[in-house]
């Protein structure tokens, strides 16, 4: 026990000598912090106590609320001392504790002193700790000194006074916007960061006026900005402006790229890369534009700065994206960095060459990586990976040495999001190159021989049992897949049956041989395996005949499950045990449309391996379960579909409505919930009269009118219709809010008992054919397509007329169609002239509906349309048409 | 995308990983655990590469990472994934050069602990609520050094009398271009 104690004593001793903090403690130092309140106070001492308390907040100690307040009020003693040095101090000090808003009187004066000192220091650094720990109340009080320094003579008061307005614009803009004219003023300092503070602070009071900010980029990039971040910043506001007028000029050349192009040649490299990058974000840019941008950078990949190599191959990395010969001139500089000592350049490199590449230099390229690959970071690896999954898709001829470099890295070291990238990569080959599919499975199956994550093995299993018994010869595969279930854990093991399952339903040759594998499964230790061994022995029939494996079984072992997870287990969870079996038919389908953050999010990934993102929670159990509870409701049948809610009202009116569609079979049901913005009135007998007079094929056959809508507590009134049974009527409706209303007296909130007889007109509502057609994605679009077969295809062209972007014709029809896009082709990569877009659904009638939608640009604007449709019914094809056509 | 270039965070680690000092602009690490976890990042992923001639950069968890060492100090700047990486070099550069001058030439890890004041105050005068402030070292060095030169008779008169002359000079000449 002694030995170590002295051996640390040792360390000690070392450490004493090599850190003037060493053994520093807390308590002690606030101790220490009593000498700020001695009346001769000794400068040095206190600034040795200062920066031993600021030493203990930089190392992460927390300092409580009582210590915080105690070290607040000494320090703000030592205002009486007359030293620069220790003044200094106590602002770094005062901005550390960021001192709550009473403790901020306490030294408010004093800093208002130091802002009128003589000093430029004491005026600069009061500026700056009292803006920082400020409110809004005080600021007015201290607005004409900021005034003032923002067009002070000394540089450093200046900037100090414009970096303050930056931060106070976000907590007191109408303050801040009142020095405009101080601002402008400062814009044509001679001091540069002068400029730069007061160029940035001068946009933001602006940014909301796009007329004010034309005007400031255009009359300063006449001019001479002198300090080079502002000349980075004014690049920015330019290509901003560029941006938002892009959509106004018709033809001819592109406002201010002129000064983006001579900004290439300014003599500051931050200036000279902001433009060049600038202009290689341009929207739409042309390879004219482009070249001088290029050039540039290309002077930067030999550079003997890692910094500039950096940003010049990461930029260049993005350009080879969206035009890839532009960048293949800088080959040749790009291959020399694939040694850099950097990595990170060294990566951003070899993806941009994978991106650039033609068909001969692959091999080249390829050995080159292999070098390469052993000494990176799995991160980069995966950057990689992808390169060359893209790689293989663009030169298919060159699958094999592709392929083989795949499965040499699956084989090496690396953490489960590497593997899982490669994986990817090769299920992705497989399915768009047919010659890779053989080598490809090959490699996977070599892999889970060896392969210890259990989510990749599952995976892998479940693929080869689509992909392998489509094979020349499927029975080489059944050595690996039966060597799960000796050797894995029991989810795999469970995997690795399904998949033997489905060979013998494929391959009547291997039946009897698949037969014996699930029988030894039975006396598997694990019931999930012994379970799925039984039912597909029963299902497969595997009593010994060998008979031609069943279309339903087939369905069953192959058909993807189309209801979305989360509806499943919801109705799971509310299935009460009882006679009546669990119907997997009265699952709803719908999947609820995406939260917006979500759809914000790019979803452009190749999925892989992965199923179709699960839907998020439904309110559709909720609706349900409200509907089923009103008796004039309950014999209406299944619920097909709820929309989303439609405002009937605008927002911040007396009364807000918003109404939800509900769709039944041969009825439709008006949800209009309400609600009452009003303290002073109590609403009662609420009824939402529907004039149904440009709707002919609806009737309307009840209503229920909400008995009291209490100020802010939303209530519901119902109405519905009824309407030909499984036929998807349109149709408008015109809607009046009607009720009681009576007076509430705000003290006691009790209502009078006579009330008025008023009523609120509401805006109209339609119902559409999207209202007909669930949104219903699927896994794999094309096996879907495929399947559906092409007999009840429709396809026809349309001209959508003239649009702001292909985007927003594509979002247009989905909107229009209300179905699911699946595998991310909703998302228009900006620049492109076509797109296709895949959609599904399903149709009033439980028919199945997809949907191929080719866009293209013809001309300038005009978009035209191929649209192709495949569904179980051919009425029903011919109404998706008709949709289209009519919208 | 943002348009005024900020900074998230500027760190002065030892040759250890542990801090020297540091601060922090953004709200992307609440919390102290996270920050720490941050410079650990930061350090392992850095700390074989040879940056002591030139600033070198790399890229990870969407931050772009500038970093200079010397001796048993390790700078480091990072900035958003935007960030135009030129400019972060220059916060860099200025930030490295005004310790060496404010350390007069001893770069090392007691130098700085024992001038950490110095140190404290340079981070204070480089950037401002993640803006910055100032890039030029000898404006830097020479705001920090004009505050403590009445506090207390340094050690080695003669040569911080220069240092500040020089510092003062460049100082003079920035401001009159």
């Amino acid at each position: 026990m002694a030995q170590p104690l002295v051996k640390k004593d040792d360390d000690r001793d070392e450490e004493v000598e090599y850190s003037p903090f060493f053994g520093i403690e807390k308590g002690a130092v606030l101790q220490e912090a009593r000498v700020f309140n001695d009346p001769q106070l000794d400068p040095q001492r206190c600034s040795q106590v200062i920066t031993k308390l600021l030493y203990l907040l930089n190392q992460g100690e927390a300092f409580t609320k009582v210590e915080a307040t105690e070290v607040f009020f000494s320090v703000t003693k030592l205002f009486q001392s007359k030293d620069l040095g220790l003044r200094r101090m106590v602002y770094v000090m005062i901005k550390e504790l960021s001192p709550s808003a009473d403790e901020v009187i306490m030294v408010t004066s004093s800093l208002m002193k130091d802002m009128t000192s003589k000093t430029d220091m004491y005026r600069a650094n009061a500026i700056r700790v009292l803006c920082r720990i400020t409110d809004g109340t005080l600021l007015t009080q201290i607005e004409r000194y900021l005034k003032q320094a923002i067009v002070d003579k000394n540089p450093v008061v200046s900037s100090a006074a414009l970096v303050s307005g930056i931060h106070l614009l976000q907590t007191n803009p109408e303050i801040v916007k009142r020095w405009s004219n101080e601002v402008q003023e400062a814009v044509q300092s001679r001091a540069a960061l002068v400029q730069f503070h007061a160029l940035a602070l001068l946009h933001q009071i602006r940014q909301n006026d796009r007329l004010a900010v034309n005007k400031l980029v255009s009359s300063l990039t006449r001019g001479s900005v002198r300090s080079p971040l502002a000349q980075c910043l004014l690049i920015r506001y330019t290509s901003q402006v560029i941006r938002e007028s892009a959509n106004n000029t018709q033809t001819g050349d592109r406002p201010f790229y002129d000064f983006l192009e001579g900004c290439l040649r300014h003599k500051a490299e931050m200036v000279i890369f902001e433009a060049a990058r600038a202009i290689t974000e341009l929207n739409g840019v042309t390879s004219r534009e482009l070249t001088p941008a290029i050039t540039v950078l290309q002077l930067f990949l030999s550079s003997s700065k890692p910094v500039l190599r950096f940003a010049a191959v990461r930029t260049l990395n993005k350009v080879a994206m969206t035009h890839p010969t532009a960048v293949t001139n800088c080959n040749i500089d790009m291959e020399s960095l694939i040694s850099d000592q950097n990595r990170s350049i060294a990566t951003l490199a070899i993806t941009t060459l994978l991106k650039t590449g033609n068909e001969s230099s692959v091999d080249r390229l390829m050995k080159q990586i292999t070098n390469f690959m052993s000494d990176i970071a799995d991160e980069f690896k995966i950057v990689v990976v992808e390169a060359i999954r893209s790689l293989c898709l663009k030169f298919p001829l060159k699958h094999r040495s592709l392929m083989n470099f795949l499965s040499n890295i699956l084989r090496e070291e690396g953490g489960f999001e590497y593997k899982k990238a490669i994986v990817d990569s090769i299920v992705i080959l497989i399915r768009d190159i047919p010659e890779a599919k053989e080598t490809g499975l090959l490699h996977l199956c070599e892999f889970i021989e060896d392969c210890e994550f259990t989510y990749l093995s599952t995976q892998i299993l479940h693929f080869l049992g689509i992909e392998g018994p489509k094979t020349s010869d499927p029975s080489k595969y059944i050595r690996y897949i039966y060597n799960r279930v000796h050797l894995e854990n029991a989810t795999v093991r469970a995997g690795a049956v399904s998949t033997l399952a489905k060979f013998g339903a494929m391959v009547d040759g291997l039946k009897p041989r698949i037969f014996v594998l699930l029988r030894r499964c039975l006396f598997d230790t694990d019931d999930e395996v012994r379970d799925r061994a039984t039912l597909y022995l029963n299902t497969l029939g595997g009593d010994g005949a060998v008979v031609e494996t069943g279309a339903d079984v087939k369905e069953f072992l192959f058909g993807s499950l189309d209801i979305p997870l989360v509806n499943l287990e919801n109705s799971l969870k509310n299935y009460e045990p009882s006679e009546k079996p669990f119907d997997i038919n009265f699952v709803l389908k719908e999947v609820k449309t995406q939260p917006l953050a979500e759809k914000k999010a790019p979803g452009k990934k190749p999925t892989g391996l992965g199923a179709p993102p699960p839907g998020p929670p439904s309110t559709v159990d909720a609706y349900e379960k409200l509907l089923s509870s009103i008796p004039e409701f309950a014999n209406f049948g299944k619920l097909f579909k709820s929309s989303a809610p439609v405002e009937l009202t605008e927002a911040e009116t007396e009364y807000a409505v918003n109404v939800v569609k509900h769709i039944f079979d041969s009825h439709v049901v008006f949800q209009y919930n309400c609600t009452n913005t009003i303290p002073e009135q109590l609403l009662e007998n609420v009824t939402v009269l529907v004039d149904a007079s440009e709707a002919e094929e609806f009737a309307e056959v009840a209503s229920k009118p909400l008995r009291s809508l209490p100020y802010d507590s939303p209530g519901q009134t119902f109405v519905a219709f009824e309407k030909p049974e499984g036929v998807p009527s349109v149709g408008k409706f015109s809607n009046m809010l009607r009720f009681i209303v009576k007076e509430v007296d705000p003290s006691t909130g009790e209502a009078e008992d006579d009330g008025v007889e008023d009523e609120y007109q509401l805006e109209d509502l339609e119902v559409v054919a999207a209202d007909y057609i669930l949104k219903v994605g699927v896994s794999n679009f094309r096996n879907a397509w495929e399947s559906m077969g092409s007999d009840f295809e429709r396809v026809d062209e349309y001209g959508l007329g003239p649009r702001d972007s292909l985007a927003e014709a594509v979002n247009a029809v989905i909107d229009l169609l209300g179905m699911q896009p699946c595998e991310g082709t909703e998302v228009v990569s900006p620049n492109s002239r076509s797109h296709t877009c895949l959609l599904s659904g399903v149709y009033i009638g439980n028919v199945k509906v997809l949907v191929r939608l080719q866009f293209g640009l013809d001309g300038p604007k005009d978009v035209a349309m191929k649209l192709a449709v495949r569904s179980e019914d051919e009425t029903v094809s011919d109404a998706i048409h008709e949709i289209v056509a009519s919208g | 995308m943002e348009l005024c270039p900020l900074i998230k965070n500027i760190l002065l680690l030892d040759s250890e990983g542990k801090r020297i000092a540091v601060k922090y602009y953004s709200d992307d690490w609440p919390t102290n655990s996270a920050k720490e976890a941050f410079e650990k990042a930061v350090f392992t992923k850095t700390q074989k590469t040879n940056a002591r001639t030139e600033a070198e950069i790399t890229m990870f968890d969407n931050y772009i990472v500038v970093y200079k060492f010397v001796q048993d100090l390790h700078f480091f700047v990072t900035g958003g994934e935007n960030e135009n990486e030129i400019i972060l070099a220059t916060v860099l550069q200025g930030f490295f050069d005004a310790v060496g001058l404010l350390l007069r030439g001893n770069e090392d890890k007691k130098e700085a602990l024992e001038n950490l004041d110095l140190i404290l105050l340079c981070l204070d005068e480089i950037v401002d609520g993640g803006v910055i402030l100032e890039t030029d070292a000898n404006v830097i060095a020479g705001k920090v050094d004009s505050h403590s030169m009445d506090s207390g008779a340094p050690l080695s008169e003669q040569t911080i009398t220069q240092a500040l002359a020089t510092a003062r000079e460049h100082l003079a000449r920035s401001l009159l271009q």
